[in-house]
């Protein structure tokens, strides 16, 4: 089925976590990595999947890819369970993790392409044609001789982004592919997966901390949290979700006791200038057009929240219901 | 569009174990070919190797300069058992060698990117980094083993001369065995590469002295316990007309390729076991 092309069931990972608790001492307790997570990917979608450190967001990808069997529940991609059939998956997928590098190490970037390109039996037009494509979306032209230890972290994450996808995989998968990067490789980076999944189809599943991966790229974010899926849904919605707020930021001709409106609070001031809070959803214009009335008003401009503040506040209100 | 992504060269996968063999001529050529960019630094390294690892020789000659037998065994009696340990270790050295960076590899999660690959892990890993300069201890072991044949004062007939070869091929497998049960227990305990190396480099050692000269416990253990008595202990005592220390069951001198299987398969058990045990637990 097309449209489920990655299915979770209420996938579930548990840990044994052996502790010293003293000499010779030492305690069994369980982790549950992964609490019952369900959700689907159709084809050619791009999810961002967020989430703290420690979330979750890696066991699941790599009982995604086949790295971990799932301790229960049901997994699938494309039609296939990953952690049976791992290699015969192997050849539909990509997989690119941002801290450690699938090409070999101490030889030049091109001898790792020519290696897959046997390994996984590329047909050799295609694998030409993809190559060039890689070499020259992601600039690695210069680099295909230099050996991969030599790299900085951009070239070689660029690098390591093509590796996985020679041989034309159907889902990408990608693990923090932005981190330590600077803000040049990040564009390029980010350019060349829009592309890839606006021309190719590729479905493309990243996690990562950065929220500008998500706000340029993914029109659908999950959130994880303690092994367990917070949100699923447009990144719109997460603001609602979380209801976040936004901030009206209004400079007087002078100084002036706090604003008082309906709808919003003011929530700083500082000297002629005055911070007013609303929330997400409603619409600025009411708002601005009560102050000009009002107040002698020189200058504005509008906030939008910050997804990380939005999160931050998901997790505390999830907290905070958790306790009561 | 997508059509075109679903594009395969349109063979069918190979058997496992073809899949394997396939998967480690792959990335063991492409470390050979890198290997030989540099022709001089190759040739160096592998006249190093032989030199080093004659050095155990060397040690052996040099006992010899002083004794005239070793537990009454003389001198080319005791470079055809090194001769046959250091060739057959050589050869699984040359093949499986690089196992002992799995502990190191599961640690720093690099592991992960081998399972993500079309190919078995045994061969991905088993042919990580293959080196052509660990020739140098087959060279230098097959040379003791050729001085061996000539100089030893043995009857030969067709039996005891084909043993040579079979010894060899089973020693290989033995130490093989060894190498992978000893990567299947990295799996577990990470920091295990020196109890791997502590059996297979240590063992090759110990092999290449005569069985008399240690304690009879010591010797029950490596026949019975860890077989490598049957690398060439066992059936070169044969070849040799020397007693073997211990009872052993009759045609137990030519029990080696049958020893080789069994540790082959025990290996090749736990092999699938460690890495069941990665699979669910994880790094």
């Amino acid at each position: 089925m097309d449209e489920h092309f990655i299915q979770l069931d209420r996938v579930e990972k548990v840990f044994d976590v052996r502790k010293k608790t003293g000499f010779m001492k030492r305690e069994r307790r369980q982790v549950r990595a992964v609490d019952s997570i369900s959700f689907a990917v159709a084809r050619g979608e791009m999810v961002g999947y967020i989430g703290p450190n420690g979330a979750g967001k890696s066991t699941t990808i790599k009982m995604l890819t086949g790295i971990l069997t799932p301790s229960g529940g049901r997994l699938r991609v494309a039609g296939i369970d990953p952690s049976r059939e791992r290699t015969r998956l192997a050849h539909r997928i990509g997989v690119v993790f941002g801290q450690r590098t699938t090409l070999w190490w101490d030889l030049p970037l091109i001898d790792s392409y020519k290696l897959m390109h046997r390994m996984y039996r590329i047909p050799d037009a295609r694998y030409a044609e993809n190559l060039a494509r890689c070499v020259e979306l992601l600039e690695l032209g210069a680099l295909l001789d230099v050996p991969v230890r030599q790299l900085s972290l951009g070239q070689r994450m660029r690098g390591d982004i093509a590796a996985a996808l020679l041989h034309d995989p159907e889902v990408l998968y990608l693990d923090e592919p932005t981190i330590g990067l600077d803000v040049i490789s990040k564009a390029k980076v980010r350019e060349f997966l829009r592309e890839l999944n606006a021309e190719r189809g590729t479905t493309v599943l990243l996690t990562t901390h950065d929220l500008q991966d998500i706000e340029q790229l993914c029109s659908r974010v999950m959130v994880i949290d303690h092994g367990r899926l917070m949100y699923d849904g447009p990144l719109t919605g997460l603001h609602e979700a979380g209801e976040s707020e936004r901030t009206l930021v209004v400079d007087l001709e002078r100084e002036l006791p706090p604003i008082e409106v309906p709808d919003a609070r003011t929530v700083r001031v500082e000297g002629p200038r005055q911070w007013l809070t609303f929330p997400a959803s409603a619409s600025a214009a009411p708002l601005v057009a009560r102050i000009a009335a009002e107040y002698p008003m020189v200058d504005l401009s509008v906030r939008e929240p910050d997804i990380e503040a939005v999160i931050a506040k998901m997790y505390a209100e999830q907290a905070e219901k958790a306790v009561s | 569009m997508v059509e075109s992504l679903r594009l395969r060269d349109g063979t069918r996968e190979l058997p496992r174990w073809r899949e394997g063999l396939r998967a480690y001529g792959l990335i063991a050529g492409m470390w050979v070919r890198s290997s030989m960019t540099y022709r001089a630094s190759f040739v160096i390294t592998v006249v190093g190797n032989l030199l080093v690892t004659g050095l155990d020789f060397a040690t052996i000659l040099l006992m010899f300069s002083r004794v005239d037998s070793l537990g009454g065994w003389s001198l080319p009696e005791v470079a055809f058992l090194y001769g046959l340990s250091a060739t057959a270790f050589g050869i699984s050295d040359l093949v499986l060698g690089s196992m002992d960076v799995l502990g190191t590899r599961i640690r720093d999660g690099s592991f992960d990117t081998l399972l993500v690959r079309p190919a078995p892990v045994l061969a991905q890993i088993g042919a990580d980094h293959f080196a052509l300069r660990r020739l140098g201890r087959i060279t230098q072991g097959g040379l003791v083993l050729g001085y061996a044949l000539v100089a030893v004062d043995v009857n030969w007939t067709v039996g005891k001369l084909l043993l040579v070869p079979v010894m060899l091929v089973c020693g290989a497998a033995i130490f093989g065995a060894l190498f992978v049960a000893g990567a299947a227990f990295q799996i577990v305990a990470q920091d295990a590469a020196e109890v791997q190396n502590a059996f297979t480099y240590g063992g090759n050692t110990l092999l290449s002295y005569p069985p008399v000269v240690f304690g009879k416990d010591f010797v029950r253990g490596v026949t019975f316990m860890l077989p490598l008595a049957f690398v060439n202990w066992v059936p070169a005592s044969y070849v040799l007309g020397r007693p073997y220390p211990l009872d052993l069951p009759p045609g137990a001198e030519f029990a080696s390729p049958l020893v080789a299987l069994v540790c082959c398969a025990l290996a090749g058990l736990a092999w699938r076991a460690g890495l069941k045990s990665y699979r669910s637990t994880g790094s």
